[in-house]
């Protein structure tokens, strides 16, 4: 393999699901932080799945096959869907995590505002001892804290740390600190996620499984989301979570 | 494009399928639906056959599939099984196994309906996306990479010929696609067929036709950009 002179060459071969998995899982990391490359894959891979078309051979789709989908879906929850919430099975960390959406989009307009402003003070003198930790190169984060709309958004974690969201909806960005965070077995790490109001998630970025303290501007726009989470997932992130989360932080919307 | 421009380039040689397709495309006009006489743009968001007004079109469906409605979901199914079906049997060569991933796919449709955005992309492109994702997976699960670069040798060879368009076509948009697909020039075509229809990697490719994998990588991204440019160029 050549070296990667330009890291967004591989986004043909990414839309034509020809890159290796480690490849594939770094070529998504940048995409991530790359709206224009997302906007190609987007393109490439609408021109890539009419190629679905070429073979023109007769396949056959068997008669019976609609009645056993149909079957089949009469016992399958959608995403988005809440009443799928108790037979949950594949689904249950999407369940909980729409329901943590959903509840996040309520909360939001009520009473945990109160809550939010008591706590923001002990996030913001945290976030702000965080930031002047870091080198003086990160640029992104510290635009992100000093934004003038930026609103704070904490809580403690499932396992003692505490955590908090800076958003700033002008910027359309957020970032994320953290302190006292376990350390991880060498195979895993952080995963952050956006969450949007229907229940969706989307990976934000990672966080290094060695804990301790953690700052970091998230991945992608913030868009509409609702919510920010953390899980445990295995070195290189998952696209979905695949485990349970350690906290949900409401971020208004 | 300039690149396009090879469009007669001299492929009689262990050429992947351009020729074949060219006759196919030949034979399927007379019968061809004559419904594209608006200008290029509209190619973009093309509705599913038979064209029916925004209501009818598998994007509108799609998005009612996201409710629960189980109407559009049969609707959004009878347009798609079909082609989700012969790109699984061309990737898979195992009628039972792409039946089998057929399902998969229209169960995960459902399931996930919510993810489509009819703004970023047509329906058929999501679809056909989720169905290629997992064939691919499938592929690879059951056939060594030995064995696929096998295939994709004896394809190169002229030994195993692509299945050729057998049907007479007369669906528009599938024969633009093989238009477009033949007049790419092989050095584009051979890369993007043998990671779309074998599942080889990109390095798996390199394999296959003895090139750096830098360069094949380079050249799906043309590609792809050279295939997109002519889909919509008419």
């Amino acid at each position: 393999m050549t070296a990667e002179e330009d890291p967004h060459q591989p986004v043909g071969a990414y839309v034509l699901h020809a890159l290796p998995p480690n490849e594939e899982a770094a070529f998504e990391r940048h995409l991530d932080g790359c709206p224009a490359c997302r906007r190609e894959a987007a393109e490439l891979a609408e021109a890539a799945a009419r190629l679905a078309l070429t073979p023109a051979r007769a396949a056959v789709v068997p008669a019976d096959l609609l009645d056993r989908v149909l079957d089949e879906i009469s016992r399958t929850p959608q995403e988005h869907v809440l009443t799928g919430l108790s037979p949950g099975r594949r689904k249950r960390h999407l369940m909980s995590w729409a329901l943590a959406a959903s509840l996040a989009a309520a909360a939001t307009f009520g009473g945990i505002a109160a809550w939010q402003s008591v706590q923001a003070n002990d996030a913001r003198n945290q976030a702000s001892g965080l930031q002047n930790a870091l080198q003086s190169g990160n640029k992104a984060l510290a635009g992100v804290l000093t934004a003038p709309d930026a609103t704070l958004h904490t809580t403690k974690l499932a396992d003692g740390a505490s955590a908090a969201v800076i958003v700033s909806r002008a910027a359309d960005r957020a970032a994320f600190v953290a302190a006292d965070l376990p350390a991880l077995s060498s195979d895993k790490v952080y995963e952050l996620w956006y969450a949007a109001p229907s229940g969706g998630l989307r990976p934000a970025g990672l966080l290094p499984g060695s804990g301790g303290r953690s700052a970091r501007v998230l991945d992608r726009p913030l868009g509409q989301t609702v919510a920010v989470g953390i899980t445990v997932e295995p070195v290189g992130g998952s696209r979905q979570p695949t485990t349970e989360p350690l906290g949900i932080i409401p971020v208004g919307s | 494009m300039a690149l396009l421009s090879e469009r007669a380039e001299p492929d009689g040689g262990p050429g992947l399928r351009a020729h074949a397709v060219g006759r196919t495309v030949g034979r399927g006009q007379a019968r061809r639906r004559n419904v594209r006489t608006m200008p290029s743009t509209v190619y973009e968001e093309e509705p599913e056959p038979p064209a029916g007004d925004d209501a009818d079109s598998v994007e509108a469906l799609l998005v009612r599939v996201a409710d629960g409605d189980k109407d559009a979901f049969t609707g959004v199914y009878e347009a798609l099984a079909r082609p989700v079906m012969g790109l699984a049997c061309r990737i898979l060569r195992d009628p039972a196994q792409a039946e089998e991933v057929t399902q998969e796919v229209m169960v995960e449709v459902w399931r996930t309906a919510c993810r489509y955005r009819p703004e970023r992309g047509s329906a058929k492109g999501w679809v056909f996306t989720l169905a290629h994702r997992r064939a691919v997976d499938r592929v690879r699960h059951a056939q060594a990479a030995a064995q696929r670069e096998r295939r994709a040798g004896a394809v190169l060879a002229g030994r195993e010929h692509d299945e050729v368009a057998e049907a007479v076509e007369d669906d528009d948009e599938r024969r633009r696609a093989q238009e477009c697909m033949a007049r790419l020039a092989r050095m584009y075509r051979v890369p993007l067929a043998l990671a779309y229809y074998q599942g080889l990697t990109y390095v798996e490719v390199a394999a296959a036709l003895s090139a750096p994998a830098g360069t094949v990588k380079s050249r799906m991204r043309t590609g792809l950009r050279l295939l997109r440019d002519c889909l919509e160029a008419r």
